[in-house]
């Protein structure tokens, strides 16, 4: 048996009214990559952040016993010192700043005051080079893509000589390649003997990667589930632990929805990128949707989903449009306005909850309601009874767990923030839904009650188009599925001809001729 | 029993403390009133100021308190619906007063109508108003740098319109309405009316003479009295209203709380207008400062631009995609504040019986103040007229008290810099307690 790198002993943090953890226990060896699992508020970055001395010694009780020592952390620094070093979920990259200036942000190379530039990006071209970016290290951060920046994140803990190194969903805002680069890239540092935790909500990626999963429910540690056995951890295996209980089926079954005439049709639709006009975003799209039916879209990150999306919703992203929308047959002449998409009952729930979909400082109340202020108002004096009882009736339809309605959205975990914000649209009464990524970020029950608030606006002759780039996500919630790549669209599939394998391959081929 | 319990609260004082806290949720109390709390104190303090006990709410200290900050509730109105929309505050207009002061007044020497004046005023600063939020909106000009422009061009424009002089008000009705002088206030009709009154309040009748007090009680303004029973009235039928309609929609919000919180305010408002009546009475100047912050309250608690000017604030791309056009939610409020300042430049006439060109300095900042000691963000989203009012009259209160006192003019500044400063570390603070 390996050694024991790091153990962590009856762990317990209360903040003011909440246990956020209670007698956690957690045992990594060295060189093992660890995944830690659990539901959103579970206490996963809580344990982290106890462990890399964000919450310092004395703020919370039990040990930390690393490499054999029992430590006291008094802040970050500290604990970079022993190695520990955690890339955190957000990136927390400065975007004008090169990446050489980033990587040694704060931990500068050379003198306080008189930084060494050279032995800086020399030194940052090495460990570039390590995580298989060619990029030069003096490139802004700004220039380079999501997947690469997280690459750079990586980078950036190995040149504080990192032993522990703690990634804190590392994939969440990566496409299914990058994630895969990552995870081998990853076993590649495991190979070298680097001991490594990963948090993540994809499942797939615990049992492809790690050698052992610990899963915390509600500030306990459940269990420690070994993944050296002959067939990987099954994800329902691991479900059961986070949840509590058996999740027989992870995609609720929609029976007996008839699907209706054509809603709503897209034809040679064309966008162009609002900085480069001459960039095609969206490139000769054309689609469908029933009423009644789910229609997902299919796509690896910046294939034009959600550009193509946003278009068509009210021309909120891109220029020089063309093409042609039909609603129930009838041709329409969109304006770009946000408000006549609204008005001509579409609705685009976005990808991006927090910064685009909610107003974080107001209540639940106010953002159900913003977007269809007109119903509960007259002559634009609202009705405060009336919005009352409207963020009621969604609280209690979407099961929005809180409180009270005036409570404030940036109280709320990623799951009820979800739900406001499909209350809000809901409460819009669209015909057409396009709903963006509305699963992202949200632990297994909460995905679940989403998939089921899908199904009933199915049930009520809604179209839904639901893009996503979780592929099992798509596949198991629409009746026909849109493929995109490259801005275009490459592949449609009734679900009962989609595969995993089919629809991949049809990416890569297009890919190919393109 | 007894010796029990104390040997075990001794030790552990400290946790019996932040039990008591959080049972009656003092922390959450402190941070929602800290600035009512902190006008309170400093009404005690100065009230009880050696040598100079109980002056700052004598009746004519609290006319004149109303009178000399009616220029900062008006604008600070306007500058905190600019600051919801993210902070974006509004440097010109201090500027603006001025000028629509210099042209009112300036029409009037030449014997222009009273009405026609103020109306022309209104206009003035409303499009004065409507231009800058058309540079700020639609240009996309940074609000700070299109009304720092404003605030040079304006005084500018003032000089031109004055030569550089003073010009006098000689119409004295346009005094008696928006002014401060002995006659601009409202009569008292309910003597004119009830001549019996004026036999009833003398100093013989013992029990007003002793509610009253011996001094006051000949010439108290029952009138204003009336005015203040009224509104106190009308503000708990309605107070009482709302929570009976939210408790029969079974809305959790404190009711003991509420209750408190009403009768409070109603009794402060009868208070005021016992402390008023004992002077002149009912000041013209309170009537356009109750019915702005009448309107704005409402404005910005009800209706749908008020909400939108919180959307926008908390998340401007979340709003536009709620289809709201937010770059009218700019201009509503730039023009908006551009007609009070119209208002508080017609209340700044009145109150100086003409104008000087260099009236209106620093009125900018004065509202600003009022509005992030009030509580508002200075990035946007958050704040309430009512927290703004509580700002004003903090920095009102203080420069009152520091007179009272005798604190040299150039020290008064230095404490409401300290003051500001203290304001905002202390929202900062509890808000980064509640994380």
């Amino acid at each position: 048996m390996a050694k024991i790198l790091l153990e962590m002993k009856n762990i317990t943090k209360t903040f003011p009214g909440v246990k956020a953890l209670d007698n956690v226990n957690l045992q990594v060896e060295e060189g093992e990559i660890h995944a830690l699992v659990g539901e959103n508020g579970a206490g996963k970055s809580t344990l982290m952040n106890v462990l890399s001395g964000i919450y310092p010694h004395g703020t919370y009780e039990g040990d930390i016993i690393y490499d054999g020592q029992v430590c006291r952390f008094s802040n970050i620094k500290d604990s970079e010192k022993l190695g520990i070093v955690i890339i955190h979920q957000e990136l927390a990259l400065v975007p004008e700043m090169t990446i050489g200036e980033n990587m040694y942000l704060g931990n500068e190379c050379g003198h306080k005051y008189a930084i060494d530039w050279n032995k800086t990006y020399s030194e940052a071209d090495k460990y570039l080079k390590m995580v298989g970016l060619s990029e030069s290290s003096k490139v802004q951060v700004k220039t380079i893509g999501t997947g690469k920046q997280q690459l750079v994140e990586i980078a950036k803990a190995l040149a504080k000589k990192a032993r522990l190194l703690i990634l804190d969903e590392p994939t969440s805002s990566l496409n299914e390649e990058d994630s895969r680069a990552l995870l081998d890239l990853m076993l590649s540092f495991k190979k070298q003997g680097m001991t490594m935790i990963i948090i993540t909500h994809k499942l797939n990626e615990v049992s492809y990667v790690a050698d052992k999963i610990t899963v915390i429910r509600d500030g306990t540690t459940i269990e420690t589930i070994d993944n050296h056995g002959k067939e990987p951890v099954s994800e329902e295996r691991i479900i059961k632990g986070m949840v509590g209980r058996e999740m027989t089926n992870r995609f609720p079954k929609r029976e007996g929805v008839k699907i209706g005439d054509v809603e709503m049709e897209v034809s040679h639709w064309t966008v162009h990128h609002p900085l480069y006009p001459e960039r095609k975003v969206v490139d000769d799209v054309s689609l469908y949707v029933r009423k009644g039916e789910v229609v997902g879209i299919y796509g690896l990150m910046g294939a034009g989903r959600t550009e193509l999306a946003m278009s068509i919703f009210g021309q909120s992203y891109g220029v020089n449009f063309s093409g042609e929308l039909k609603l129930n047959g009838k041709h329409v002449k969109l304006k770009k306005s946000e408000a006549d998409a609204i008005r001509h009952k579409i609705a685009y729930v976005t990808e991006d909850r927090k910064g685009n979909g909610l107003v974080l400082s107001q209540s639940i109340k106010v953002n159900t309601s913003l977007a269809n202020l007109d119903a509960i108002s007259s002559h634009t004096v609202i009705d405060g009874d009336k919005e009352y009882a409207v963020a009621e009736e969604y609280r209690e339809k979407l099961r929005i767990k809180t409180p009270s309605v005036e409570q404030l959205v940036g109280n709320l975990s990623g799951g009820n923030q979800q739900k406001v914000l499909l209350a809000k649209w809901m409460f819009a009464e669209p015909d057409v839904l396009l709903l963006d990524e509305p699963t992202r970020g949200i632990d297994v029950g909460a995905k679940y009650e989403i998939y089921c608030i899908i199904n009933d606006l199915a049930a009520a002759g809604k179209c839904v188009v639901l893009i996503s780039s979780e592929l099992p996500e798509v596949l198991g919630m629409s009746d026909r599925i849109y493929i995109m790549n490259e801005a275009r669209i490459v592949g449609e599939m009734k679900a009962e001809e989609a595969t995993q394998e089919n629809i991949m391959q049809v990416i890569l081929r297009s890919g190919r001729g393109a | 029993m007894t010796m029990s319990v104390m040997d075990h609260t001794s030790p552990n004082g400290k946790q019996t403390v932040s039990e008591f806290m959080q049972k009656y949720k003092v922390g959450a109390f402190f941070q929602k009133y800290t600035m009512t709390l902190a006008l309170v104190v400093v009404t005690i303090v100065f009230y009880f100021w050696p040598g100079k006990q109980g002056q700052i709410l004598q009746p004519s200290m609290i006319t004149g308190l109303i009178a000399e900050n009616a220029y900062v509730f008006v604008l600070a109105t306007g500058m905190l619906l600019c600051i919801l929309t993210g902070g974006n505050i509004d440097l010109s207009v201090g500027s603006v007063v001025c000028f629509t002061a210099a042209v009112g007044c300036t029409m009037m020497a030449s014997g222009a109508n009273m009405w026609l004046t103020v109306l022309v005023m209104l206009l003035i600063g409303l499009a004065i108003g409507a231009f800058q939020g058309f540079w700020i909106a639609k240009l996309k000009v940074p609000a700070f740098i299109a009304t720092l422009a404003g605030m040079y061009a304006f005084r500018g424009f003032t000089n031109v319109v004055l030569n550089g002089l003073r010009v006098d008000i000689t119409n004295q009705s346009f005094l008696d309405v928006f002014g401060n002088g002995k006659t601009s206030y409202i009569p008292d009709v309910m003597r004119t009316w009830f001549p019996g009154l004026n036999d009833t309040f003398t100093k013989d009748n013992a029990f007003l003479s002793g509610l009253i007090g011996p001094n006051f009680v000949t010439k108290f303004n029952v009138t204003c009295m009336c005015i203040a029973l009224i509104a106190a009235v009308v503000f708990v039928v309605f107070k009482v209203r709302k929570i009976l309609v939210q408790k029969k929609l079974g809305i959790s919000q404190s009711v003991p709380g509420q209750i408190v919180s009403t009768v409070l305010i109603a009794a402060l408002t009868v208070w005021l207008g016992f402390q008023l009546a004992c002077y002149r009475g009912f000041p013209m100047v309170l009537i356009w400062i109750a019915l702005v912050l009448g309107i704005y309250a409402y404005v910005t608690t009800k209706t749908a631009m008020g909400r939108h000017l919180y959307a926008v604030g908390g998340n401007e791309k979340a709003t536009a995609l709620s289809g709201v056009k937010t770059r009218n939610v700019y201009w509503f409020a730039y023009a908006n504040i551009g007609l009070l300042a119209g208002l508080a430049g017609i209340l700044t006439a009145g109150r100086a019986k003409g104008i000087d060109p260099v009236y209106g300095e620093g009125y900018e900042m004065d509202a600003i103040a009022s509005c992030f000691i009030g509580g508002a963000s200075a990035y946007g989203g958050t704040g309430k007229v009512s927290g703004m009012i509580i700002g004003a009259l903090l920095m009102g209160v203080i420069n009152k008290g520091m007179m009272i006192v005798g604190v040299d003019a150039n020290y008064q500044k230095v404490v409401k810099g300290i003051v500001l400063l203290i304001a905002v570390m202390f929202d900062v603070l509890s808000k980064r307690q509640k994380r």
